[in-house]
């Protein structure tokens, strides 16, 4: 008997809640240990990077909108998901070269980070509100609201982790975003967004592409939609020109170094809007 | 059954899968640069610029006819749109925003959008709209009479609409969603052009399918059967459901395909259309900034 050919998954985008190709039809191969292929990952381009703000904008209302418990809920199944595919994302990360046992500590690490930023989501508008002291007759109070549409580029390691670390606190606060894989572990952010995508994730509430970040970063970063841009572990060159076209329409940017991967309130802070209210007290 | 009158004996049947085929291969043409840009300002050039809501107000009548006039302030190197296309009771106020621009006024009459009110209503709808100040009217047709079979009440109707706009330039409404088959729009689009229509218009824009390239192929070629006919010239408007810019470009490329670069004009091709002209918009500032635009920066209306 002949033996069985494995049916390899072919690792596509997603976009707006679907799995596309590429519309550019380019692919590159990504090698494992000793030059062997391990798959052939989509190279997006400019105008996928385009129809995915269409889509991260069409799904905007929808999250924001949506009430921060069940924001939380829905990171909080994401979690659940990711913990029953733990062994698949384990190999995935060792096939993409992380050693294995370091792989299932980070499985285990992203898990308990995607439940922490769950956890955060109704909880943080009351750590970010303040009741102001204002000298009339009014209550006067701030609370955040999300920024928009956030552009996330991922640190080019650990492979999951770091990924997580990237879209958690844009999407906990309330933000759609069009994130952007590490060119070196583009096999565990496709998987990921499986995961997402059972977890009654809206459709375009996070995007995610596998692609050349220098062909991706100038359109990225002049595009009029998109509201802010989280870079992680990227050169001093990158910056600059991120904060020179973020200048464009005034995006707000985070820029965080490679290992700063700790859950952390602040980081959703950094893509909310402060809304401030005066309402009117009892006439005497 | 009634015989079929005369006026639709040279009504062939229309060839389904060919046209679907046919508009697939319109789809795949590529425009880019120079091209695309001077497609999209000739895009732009052909919209009807509509609002046709209940909620209508005169402030918004004015705030869409500023928009027809100077589309985006950031470039105006641009044309206007069109024309207007408004409901009768709003002609007056988008009469006074739009004077001396060259911005056509259209409303639509005739019980728009089922067109079941009394003939002498509807005719009278139609000159009050013309005494208004409108120079195209874009009517609806009576689609239950015509399914009826009754294509000499329907060609009377149209005609004595003709009569009522005067001078004013006649728009025939088919809605080909509730026509269901080709072959029945190929027919209305017949005899609503020997009625004396000098535009056919796929929709209300109220419904849905509303224009499809498919529908408006199978017009497309009524027309230029047409003219190969009678010499005499009709225009087109596609309505409702033309959002982005790059359907908006196929739509071109078909017209000039099926009956040529006469017809690639404002006076001869119409768009209806409210969100496709921010797309063109975006697009147009897209290829003159060099990078992607944001609908934050266009008015709604």
């Amino acid at each position: 008997m002949n033996e069985r050919l494995p049916v390899l998954k072919t690792y596509k985008l997603f976009i707006g809640g679907k799995f596309p190709r590429t519309e550019s039809g380019r692919a590159r191969a990504l090698k494992g240990k000793a030059g062997r292929l391990i798959a052939n990952v989509s190279l997006a381009s400019r105008k996928d990077f385009r129809n995915a703000v269409v889509a991260a904008r069409a799904a905007f209302p929808g999250w924001s909108g949506a009430t921060a418990y069940l924001r939380g809920q829905i990171l909080y199944r994401a979690a659940e998901m990711l913990e029953g595919r733990a062994a698949q994302f384990a190999d995935e990360l060792n096939a993409q070269g992380t050693p294995p046992a370091r792989a299932r500590r980070e499985v285990a690490d992203a898990i308990d980070l995607l439940v922490h930023y769950a956890g955060w989501t109704d909880k943080f508008p009351a750590l970010f509100s303040t009741v102001n002291p204002v000298a009339s007759a009014h209550f006067n109070f701030s609370v955040p609201e999300p920024t928009g549409i956030v552009a996330v580029i991922a640190p080019p390691a650990p492979g999951l982790l770091g990924f997580i670390a990237a879209i958690a606190p844009v999407i906990a606060g309330g933000n759609t975003a069009v994130a952007l894989a590490s060119p070196d572990f583009p096999l565990s952010a496709i998987s990921l967004a499986e995961v997402l995508h059972d977890s009654d994730l809206p459709g375009g509430v996070v995007n995610i592409l596998t692609g050349d970040l220098a062909e991706l970063l100038p359109h990225l970063s002049t595009h009029m939609d998109v509201n802010g841009i989280a870079a992680h572990g990227q050169s001093d060159e990158t910056h600059r020109l991120l904060r020179e076209n973020a200048a464009l329409n005034i995006k707000r940017l985070a820029l965080h170094p490679a290992t700063n991967l700790s859950g952390d309130p602040y980081k959703i802070l950094a893509f909310q809007e402060t809304k401030t209210t005066w309402h009117p007290t009892h006439l005497r | 059954m009634k015989p079929v009158p005369r006026y639709l004996q040279h009504s062939p049947p229309v060839d389904a899968v060919g046209i679907t085929e046919r508009v697939a291969r319109f789809k795949t043409r590529s425009i880019k640069a120079a091209t695309k840009v001077s497609g999209l300002k000739l895009a732009l050039s052909m919209l009807d610029l509509t609002t046709l809501e209940g909620k209508d107000s005169p402030g918004k009548v004015r705030q869409l006819c500023r928009k027809a006039i100077t589309p985006d302030p950031a470039d105006p190197s641009l044309p206007h749109v069109g024309a207007v296309c408004v409901y009768p009771t709003m002609v007056a106020t988008a009469h006074k925003a739009l004077k001396g621009s060259g911005v056509h006024l259209a409303s639509v009459a005739t019980s728009f959008p089922s067109g079941l009110g009394t003939l002498a209503a509807r005719l009278e709808e139609i000159r009050y709209a013309v005494g208004e100040g409108a120079d195209e009217i874009d009517m609806v047709i009576s689609r239950g009479r015509f399914l009826a079979g009754e294509f000499n009440y329907v060609f009377d109707e149209i005609a004595a609409c003709k009569e009522a706009c005067g001078t004013a330039h006649l728009k025939v409404i088919l809605e080909t969603g509730e026509l269901h088959t080709y072959d029945n729009v190929r027919r209305a689009s017949d005899l609503a052009m020997e009625a004396g229509a000098d535009f056919i218009k796929t929709s209300t824009g109220k419904m849905a399918p509303a224009a499809t390239p498919e529908v408006t192929l199978v017009m497309l070629q009524a027309i230029q059967d047409y003219h190969e006919r009678t010499g005499r010239m009709i225009g087109m408007k596609p309505a409702g459901g033309i959002r982005d810019a790059k359907t908006a470009l196929s739509y071109l490329v078909m017209v000039r395909e099926v009956l040529g670069p006469d017809w690639l004009n404002p006076d001869w091709f119409r768009f209806g259309a409210s969100t496709l002209a921010n797309d063109i918009l975006m697009q147009l500032a897209k290829q003159r900034t060099g990078h992607y635009a944001s609908p934050d920066y266009f008015s709604n209306d």
